[in-house]
């Protein structure tokens, strides 16, 4: 079974300036038990396909087509308010950059933990027990008297693993994890990266992680959608998307990151230009103005082609790639 | 180019006063270090946050009063200088800082921004419109970007932007903060790229602070590494991205994610936390994460040397459980 | 996210124009801003609208009803009311603009130094803005007119005490807030001086609420004044002021409603105006609410 289905979904905002065309013809899925990394740089539509999926739409945002089908049953762009704050938590729950959006300063860590269970009918002994056993498993040291403390009294990584807690305390069906390593440190965030690899195992809960660091998203997911200026570019296995890139946007960041550069160099590749502006999409492929490969068919709009299996790419190279693989 | 450093910090410590009246003590953020930056040459100080890293680059720019040790900038001693005297300074050290739009004055216009520092210390009958589109062009922004506001710029283009200010009177040495910090991985390659094109053509001797070793790899001549307001280990950069000696560099060396989903990572895990500068620990005091740490660790502060650890590693050293996992 | 960064280049003034534009789709901005226009203008045009002289005294004409000669009526020295109210609109306007003016002046400057300077001098400022602000207004009215004597200037001088500390805390906390952002730091690492780092990099960051905030403020000031000139401590006869025309009217109500009707009504529709423009403009410029 499919988690989360996103299919068509298209997402418009209202401006002064006019009309802003922030998602476009949006589908990716994510299976049951996966983990799928959304990868994209600023601007690319990231925070809106969050907001989309929670329902939490900024006033002037509609979504103007297109579904996403949770567990296979309900479109949540058609569910009520009401509906849709039931799922919130308990069924869908997040974890975000800054771990104290997800922590109540004046609360003690302990009471956070056992309100967001106000739903499960235990004794306050029990809520304590199951709070204490999830914070062992994000191996928090001493895990009894931390329910004591309050957030301030924990360091950033620490914080963190609290906030990855309290989201899969619920054992959700899907988390939807947003940046949640990049303000830590890089020896926290591998450490990060490999106690949510486990907990996910451990939950068997589905993961939406959206990163802009690739080498995290490598190490992590095993699917990943690459995003640019609010189009799903390309799609795929982790394994398929990072050995055998097909969109052009998504080989030039492969070789942008300065992972990737394993020697010294004076020269860093770059993307020259900047994402367009969402109010004028281009007529035809939306990374096209800053693109290398740039041919006179690109001046028509894209669809997605399949490369292989499960492996999709919203560029025409593709078509022709394939058409001289045959002939060769 | 003379080999005389242009910039030479010698064993400069940075206290800050913690606690009520009751219980007053100060904390150590940096707690004695020295290195030399000759001029034209680029030195980065790598550590986490809370390293003291950024505490060291305010103390070396005079916004941060040092509490022991010394600063010499082009022959002269710059700590403990007044306002007043550190004015001229001003004009040979510039500094740039983490966050590329919030460095800039919301609303001053680009052209306003990169021409303040001829309006702070004089134009010298200088052209400010000409310059402007002279420092912009230098950064590689067209000319037109003068009226924009900061809002308006993306996180690359008001990175630009610092970097222009940062060069307009010709400084002998540019200290950058964080300069990729919040900059998407495309643009990240573009700054540097810029940073060392600049360098090579204005001759600028440069510091760059990061937590991020790659920027450091591709930028710096020499690197040290902090850890609690300490150096663990300063070296040629090369020769420390190749054979690091202590512990922490190579755990922080082996913590980069790598863009490969098959590449197997033999990593060095950190265990616990980041101890509290309120309390150091004892002996060598990264010994409560070492993977190597011995009993002497515990109780012996490792010998002072551009490396401070008792057991400098050899090259490849894999972590004692791992090699016995082999 | 959904701004994309690629903005045309614009300028401050299409910034301002979008407010603007942004308030005049607010139906409570638009009529607060008629009613202020309206005022100024029957001040400004105020020898153009009417004929008569405000204080040209005509015993015959005594207690007249509006007429189409007397659009207000007369009230009891045969004065006409209407001219006498938009004369008395310039007072207001003149005590509103030039005391909130000064007010601003003093406030910004007071709030800057207050919130940028040492620890010690922050402390002292605090504490006389306090001390002032816990006099009653009423009584620093009296005072001050025991000392100097009713006129224009008391009016201006009590409004300008009752009005600075306020502005010099909200600037001060203000200052406090933003000292510590990286752009004030990057200007101390160039040199600039104190005061090129509070007059250009802080005070343009920190005045716009302010600004908002006096313009909410005006009613007030006219309340102020019409106060002082009812109890004879403001502008003193026979200068027409709202406040004066109230007080004739007060003790001519059994004889006609007409004077205090003349004189309560110009001060309600100007309070009315500047307190629904005050709010649309908080609203227009609150950036919440801005460009999303």
């Amino acid at each position: 079974m499919t988690t989360l289905s996103v299919s068509g979904l298209n997402v418009w905002f209202s401006t002064e300036d006019g009309p802003l065309h922030a998602l476009k013809d949006v589908t990716f899925d994510i299976p049951e038990r996966r983990i799928v990394g959304i990868v994209g740089e600023s601007g690319c539509g990231k925070s809106t396909l969050i907001n989309a999926i929670l329902g939490l739409l900024a006033d002037n945002g509609e979504i103007r087509n297109g579904e996403i089908l949770f567990e296979g049953q309900s479109d949540l762009t058609k569910l009520t308010r009401r509906e849709m704050q039931d799922l919130r938590g308990p069924r869908i729950s997040t974890v975000f950059q800054d771990p104290m959006g997800a922590l109540n300063p004046v609360l003690s860590v302990g009471e956070q933990m056992i309100n967001i269970q106000y739903r499960s009918g235990q004794s306050k002994a029990e809520k304590a027990a199951r709070a204490i056993e999830m914070l062992k498993l994000v191996r928090i040291p001493d895990a009894d008297s931390a329910l004591n403390r309050y957030p301030h009294q924990f360091s950033g990584g620490m914080k963190q693993r609290i906030a990855i807690a309290m989201s899969l305390m619920m054992e959700p069906a899907l988390l939807i994890a947003d940046e949640p390593t990049t303000a830590l440190d890089a020896t926290l965030e591998v450490a990060t990266i490999e106690l949510l690899q486990d907990l996910q195992e451990q939950i068997g809960c589905s993961v939406m992680f959206i990163s802009h660091h690739l080498g995290v998203i490598a190490e992590l997911c095993q699917d990943v959608v690459v995003m640019y200026a609010g189009e799903v570019v390309e799609r795929g296995t982790v394994r398929d998307v990072f050995h055998d890139p097909r969109h052009p946007y998504t080989r030039r960041l492969l070789e942008c990151d300065p992972a990737r550069q394993t020697e010294r160099t004076r020269v860093l590749p770059t993307i020259p230009g900047e994402i367009p502006d969402l109010r004028h999409r281009p007529e035809g492929c939306v990374f096209a103005p800053r693109c290398l490969e740039r041919h006179p068919g690109c001046d028509m709009a894209q669809s997605e082609r399949m490369v292989a299996p499960g492996h999709a790419a919203r560029c025409n190279l593709v078509d022709q790639s394939a058409a001289e693989g045959e002939s060769a | 180019m003379s080999d005389d450093p242009i910039l030479s910090v010698d064993d400069v410590q940075v206290s800050f006063p913690v606690g009520g009246l009751a219980s007053r003590s100060a904390i150590l953020g940096v707690a004695g270090v020295s290195f030399q930056v000759r001029p034209g040459e680029t030195f980065a100080l790598v550590g986490e946050s809370g390293s003291g890293k950024t505490t060291l680059a305010r103390a070396i720019n005079g916004l941060q009063e040092i509490s022991a040790g010394s600063i010499t900038f082009e022959g002269g001693r710059i700590d403990r200088l007044g306002k007043r005297e550190m004015k001229p300074i001003r004009k040979r050290m510039s500094m740039m800082f983490q966050d590329p739009v919030g460095s800039l004055s919301p609303r001053m216009t680009v052209g306003d921004l990169v021409t303040e520092p001829y309006r702070i210390h004089g134009s010298d009958g200088r052209d400010l419109r000409a310059e402007t589109e002279r420092l912009l062009s230098l950064v590689g922004l067209p000319a037109n970007f003068a009226s924009r506001y900061p809002h308006q710029l993306s996180g690359g283009q008001a990175r630009r932007v610092g970097v222009a200010r940062a060069i307009a009177l010709d400084p002998a040495l540019v200290i950058a903060d964080e300069p990729t910090a919040g900059l998407d991985v495309s643009v990240q390659g573009e700054v540097l790229n810029l940073l060392n094109d600049l360098r090579e053509r204005l001759g600028l001797a440069m510091v760059i602070i990061t937590h991020n070793l790659h920027v450091v790899h591709h930028v710096a001549d020499r690197t040290a590494v902090m850890y609690l307001g300490r150096f663990v280990e300063k070296g040629e950069t090369e020769a420390m991205f190749s054979a690091p000696c202590h512990p922490y560099t190579a755990a922080l060396l082996s913590a980069n994610p790598e863009p490969d989903p098959d590449k197997v990572h033999d990593r060095i895990t950190l265990p616990a936390e980041v101890p509290s500068l309120l309390s150091r620990p004892s002996g060598c005091e990264f010994h409560t994460r070492c993977p190597w740490a011995q009993e002497t660790c515990k109780t012996v502060p490792p010998p002072p040397g551009d490396v401070t650890c008792h057991f400098p590693l050899a090259p490849g050293a894999r972590p004692p459980e791992l090699e016995s996992a082999r | 996210m959904s701004e994309a960064a690629s903005n045309p280049p614009a300028a401050a003034r299409s910034e301002l124009w979008k407010s603007f534009r942004r308030l005049l789709r607010e139906p409570l901005g638009v009529f607060g801003l008629s009613l202020v226009v309206l005022v100024i203008l029957a001040a400004v045009f105020a020898d153009v609208l009417t004929q008569w002289d405000p204080t040209r005294i005509n015993p015959r004409d005594r207690f007249l009803g509006p007429s189409g000669e007397h659009l207000l009526g007369t009230d009891q020295l045969g004065r006409d009311l209407f001219a006498r109210v938009l004369h008395g609109g310039r007072i207001a306007l003149y005590v509103a603009l030039v005391s909130t003016a000064i007010s601003l002046a003093i406030g910004i400057v007071l709030g800057l130094i207050a919130g940028y300077g040492p620890r010690w001098l922050d402390n002292l400022m605090i504490l006389l803005f306090d001390a002032t602000k816990s006099f009653p207004t009423v009584m620093l009215a009296l005072a001050l007119v025991t000392i100097v004597g009713p006129s224009l200037t008391a009016v201006v001088v009590v409004v300008i005490i009752v009005n600075v500390p306020g502005y010099a805390r909200i600037i001060r906390t203000q200052t406090i807030a933003i000292k510590s952002s990286e752009f004030v730091t990057a200007a101390q690492s160039m040199g600039a001086s104190n005061a090129r780092i509070l007059g250009v990099h802080i005070m343009p960051n920190v005045i716009g609420p302010l600004v908002i905030l006096a313009s909410m403020d005006i009613p007030v000031v006219i309340a102020i004044e019409a106060g002082m000139s009812f109890l004879g401590l403001g502008v003193r006869p026979p200068t027409p002021s709202w406040g004066s025309i109230l007080n004739d009217g007060f003790s001519q109500i059994r004889d006609t409603a007409w004077i205090a009707i003349a004189g309560g009504l110009p001060i309600i529709i100007t309070t009315l105006g500047f307190t629904f423009l005050g709010e649309t403009l908080r609203d227009v410029f609150d950036p919440r609410l801005k460009g999303r």
